[in-house]
């Protein structure tokens, strides 16, 4: 009895102009097996104009025991967000 | 001009098909063809739905998609031999949805450019789906042809026994060289012997001269319908 | 037909006027939580106001500003316990109590396996459905069937449980499905009653999980809510339909009706008294009603959906109680739940043998497609 092919990771553009978002996974033996099966699975209602299938085993992620060090270094930057600055009254376009 | 008979014939075959796939719903080998399946039957039931409707009013009798599906007997019906086909194993599905929407997809691309308007919008809607249902079939003969030796045995059988029954898709059309550019190539990747041409060769289907399985499905596909004369559903 | 009794076909008045509950409040209540997870992803966790420049909270993460000071298995216990009472999710790689993972991977298998066994009652009318109309639409209802078992497999995979592995035990009946599966199909008018009455529970029971504090299977509840909403107006409609056509088409629409009844009511489980998962999962926020709770919200639901169907409940003990501002029902007869749940319902072994046998007969297909992937793989490399 054959063994269950392997996982991918579907991501669908919902619409031009926006990026691909991940909608869930399916197995599938091969990449154009997979396209097929994601198509039919995530976007019977019209819900993409876009796939990626991407292998499961191929994501590496982040860790979330690494979570502090990823992410906290960039939360002591405010400088980085537009809010931060104070725009003199009168200032246009900025 | 378009004949009534043309048009039964186009959506019987539609009509038939989907009955076929719609009995693979939770037969397959995986969920995902499963799915897969399904939607290939919708786009057939779909197809079959507009085809009839318009085969009615071309009539002219009142009969609408429903009166024509569900009330007439075998032999009255128009589809080709091959899309009544018992299912088989899935090798002789997917080689009967690769010779069937290889053909469906050259048909309706012939009528999307033809003089029969409300034909041509049919059509340009469901050469479409033809060719998505081609590219499933052509991505599955090639996987059965060339995996496993028992895939490729059995992918062999079901093009064998499913070959005979091409010829009767072309009455009527000189679609076949075009079909054969089509088929042939994905055979060959597939690992698959074409069969030879000049041996048996069934039809009748456009007659109405069945093979003894459509009267069986069509008892299953009517029966309820017939079991409450003039019901509602 | 429903279409040209125009009050009649206004969501309104089919999904009982009077009722909060109604299926209209149900989906707008899917579209509250999703609402409510997005909220929730922008909001701080308990005790960590943001200090560091705190213009924009949902931008940091949640993670103790000096993780050395403390022993971290118990910083990281106290992290999920953050999460669950701040109402933001459990994500895939976060670190979770074992008995919250494997009560997860129990809970979405189950719900996947019912998804999948649930297609067979149905797909038993696909091929005579008595108008090509209500083929299209019940063979599209079948299929979301196999989505949304897909959907589910998929939340319960980034747990760690492998579906194959899920597959597995649903076949050797190590893993349960809805009971209410096991009961058979035997006219059309079920397909009618499953869509109204099963599918209207299954909904109950699932709005809630659309806030369930595991993100991928609130997500995937979300997404089947969603596309559920068709399904219970298509059964409702069906029977509509029979019940004011001809009278053998009434008496099939009531029989169905007088069959399906009690086996919906015990899909809501047993009763609280006797449910031996509720209340961890309760704290988890994986659960957050109890069985009799939805059971009650279920009944009040369908009393006016009966009305309007022209149709009666089989329960004579049915009432208004204006003390508790319910309806006042029979229960269903749990042991035979148990019965069914154990194996022994109509319709077990039927189930399963066809399931098995779907299964072996695809196993040459799967072997051919893997030994294509890896001559393909092999060409390449």
């Amino acid at each position: 009895m054959g063994e269950l092919s392997p996982l991918w990771e579907v991501f669908v553009r919902p619409r031009r102009g926006l990026s691909h978002v991940h909608a869930g996974s399916i197995h599938a033996p091969d990449a154009a097996t997979a396209l097929h099966n994601a198509r039919d699975v995530y976007t019977r209602r019209q819900e993409g104009v876009s796939i990626w299938v991407v292998p499961a085993a191929e994501i590496t992620a982040s860790s979330p025991d690494e979570k502090d060090a990823f992410f906290d270094p960039a939360a002591d930057k405010v400088y980085r967000h537009p809010t931060f600055y104070h725009v003199p009254d009168g200032a246009k376009h900025l | 001009m378009t004949t009534v008979e043309e048009v039964l014939g186009l959506g019987d075959d539609a009509l038939v098909a989907a009955q076929r796939l719609a009995q693979w719903t939770a037969r397959a080998h995986e969920l995902e063809e499963d799915v897969a399946l399904a939607n290939i039957a919708l786009d057939q039931l779909g197809a079959a739905r507009l085809l009839l409707s318009y085969a009615g009013e071309l009539e002219g009798a009142g009969r609408d998609e429903d009166a024509l599906a569900y009330l007439r007997d075998d032999r009255e019906f128009r589809n080709v031999l091959l899309v009544e086909l018992p299912n088989g194993d899935f090798a002789v599905t997917v080689a009967k949805l690769l010779f069937l929407a290889a053909y469906q997809r050259d048909r309706y691309r012939q009528l999307a450019a033809g003089e029969d308007e409300r034909l041509a919008g049919i059509a340009g809607k469901t050469v479409k789906e033809s060719a998505y249902h081609l590219d499933h079939a052509a991505l599955w003969t090639l996987r059965l042809g060339d995996g496993t030796a028992e895939s490729h045995r059995r992918m062999q059988s079901a093009v064998d026994e499913i070959w005979p029954y091409t010829y009767e898709l072309f009455e009527g059309n000189e679609l076949r060289p075009g079909w054969l550019a089509t088929v042939e190539p994905v055979l060959a990747e597939a690992t698959l012997t074409r069969p030879d041409d000049g041996g048996w060769a069934p039809r009748g289907g456009r007659e109405g001269r069945h093979t003894e399985h459509l009267s069986y499905l069509l008892a299953e596909l009517q029966v309820l319908h017939r079991a409450h004369a003039g019901a509602s559903w | 037909m429903l279409q040209r009794k125009g009050s009649i076909c206004n969501t309104v008045m089919v999904y009982g006027n009077d009722f909060q509950t109604s299926a209209g409040d149900l989906l707008g209540e899917v579209e509250a939580a999703e609402a409510a997870l997005r909220e929730a992803a922008g909001r701080e966790l308990a005790g960590e106001a943001g200090d560091a420049g705190g213009h924009d909270a949902g931008r940091h993460g949640a993670g103790d500003r000096d993780p050395g000071a403390r022993d971290p298995g118990k910083e990281r216990a106290g992290y999920f316990d953050r999460i669950i009472s701040a109402d933001q999710k459990i994500e895939p790689r976060d670190d979770m109590p074992d008995a919250y993972r494997k009560t997860l991977i129990r809970q979405i298998a189950q719900h996947a396996h019912s998804e999948i066994i649930g297609m067979q009652p149905e797909a038993n009318w696909i091929t005579r459905a008595p108008s090509l109309k209500r083929k299209a639409i019940l063979l599209a209802k079948v299929q979301d069937e196999a989505g949304h078992g897909l959907y589910l497999y998929a939340a319960a995979e980034t747990l760690g449980a492998a579906r194959e592995e899920l597959v597995d035990k649903l076949l050797t009946g190590r893993q349960k499905y809805s009971s209410i599966f096991n009961y058979p199909t035997l006219t059309w008018a079920d397909v009618g009653v499953i869509g109204w009455l099963v599918d209207g529970a299954a909904i109950v029971n699932q709005v809630p999980l659309c806030r369930c504090s595991y993100g991928p299977y609130a997500r995937a509840m979300i997404r089947i809510c969603k596309e559920e909403s068709f399904h219970q107006r298509q059964g409702y409609e069906i029977l509509y339909t029979l019940a004011h056509g001809t009278p053998a088409q009434r008496e099939l629409a009531q029989d169905a009706v007088d069959r399906w009844w009690y086996p919906s009511l015990a899909m809501f489980g047993p009763p609280d008294s006797e449910s031996t998962h509720s209340e961890q999962s309760m704290q988890w926020k994986i659960k957050r009603f109890s069985n009799d709770d939805l059971r009650q919200r279920f009944v009040d639901m369908c009393v006016g959906q009966v009305e309007v169907l022209g149709l009666r409940l089989p329960d004579p003990a049915l009432r208004w109680n204006p003390q508790r501002g319910a309806h006042d029902f029979t229960e269903p007869d749990y042991a035979e739940l148990m019965r069914v749940i154990s194996g022994d319902g109509p319709c077990n072994r039927q189930r399963m043998a066809h399931r098995r046998a779907a299964h072996a007969d695809g196993g040459w297909v799967r072997e051919a497609a893997a030994a294509y992937a890896a001559k393909q793989a092999g060409a390449e490399a």
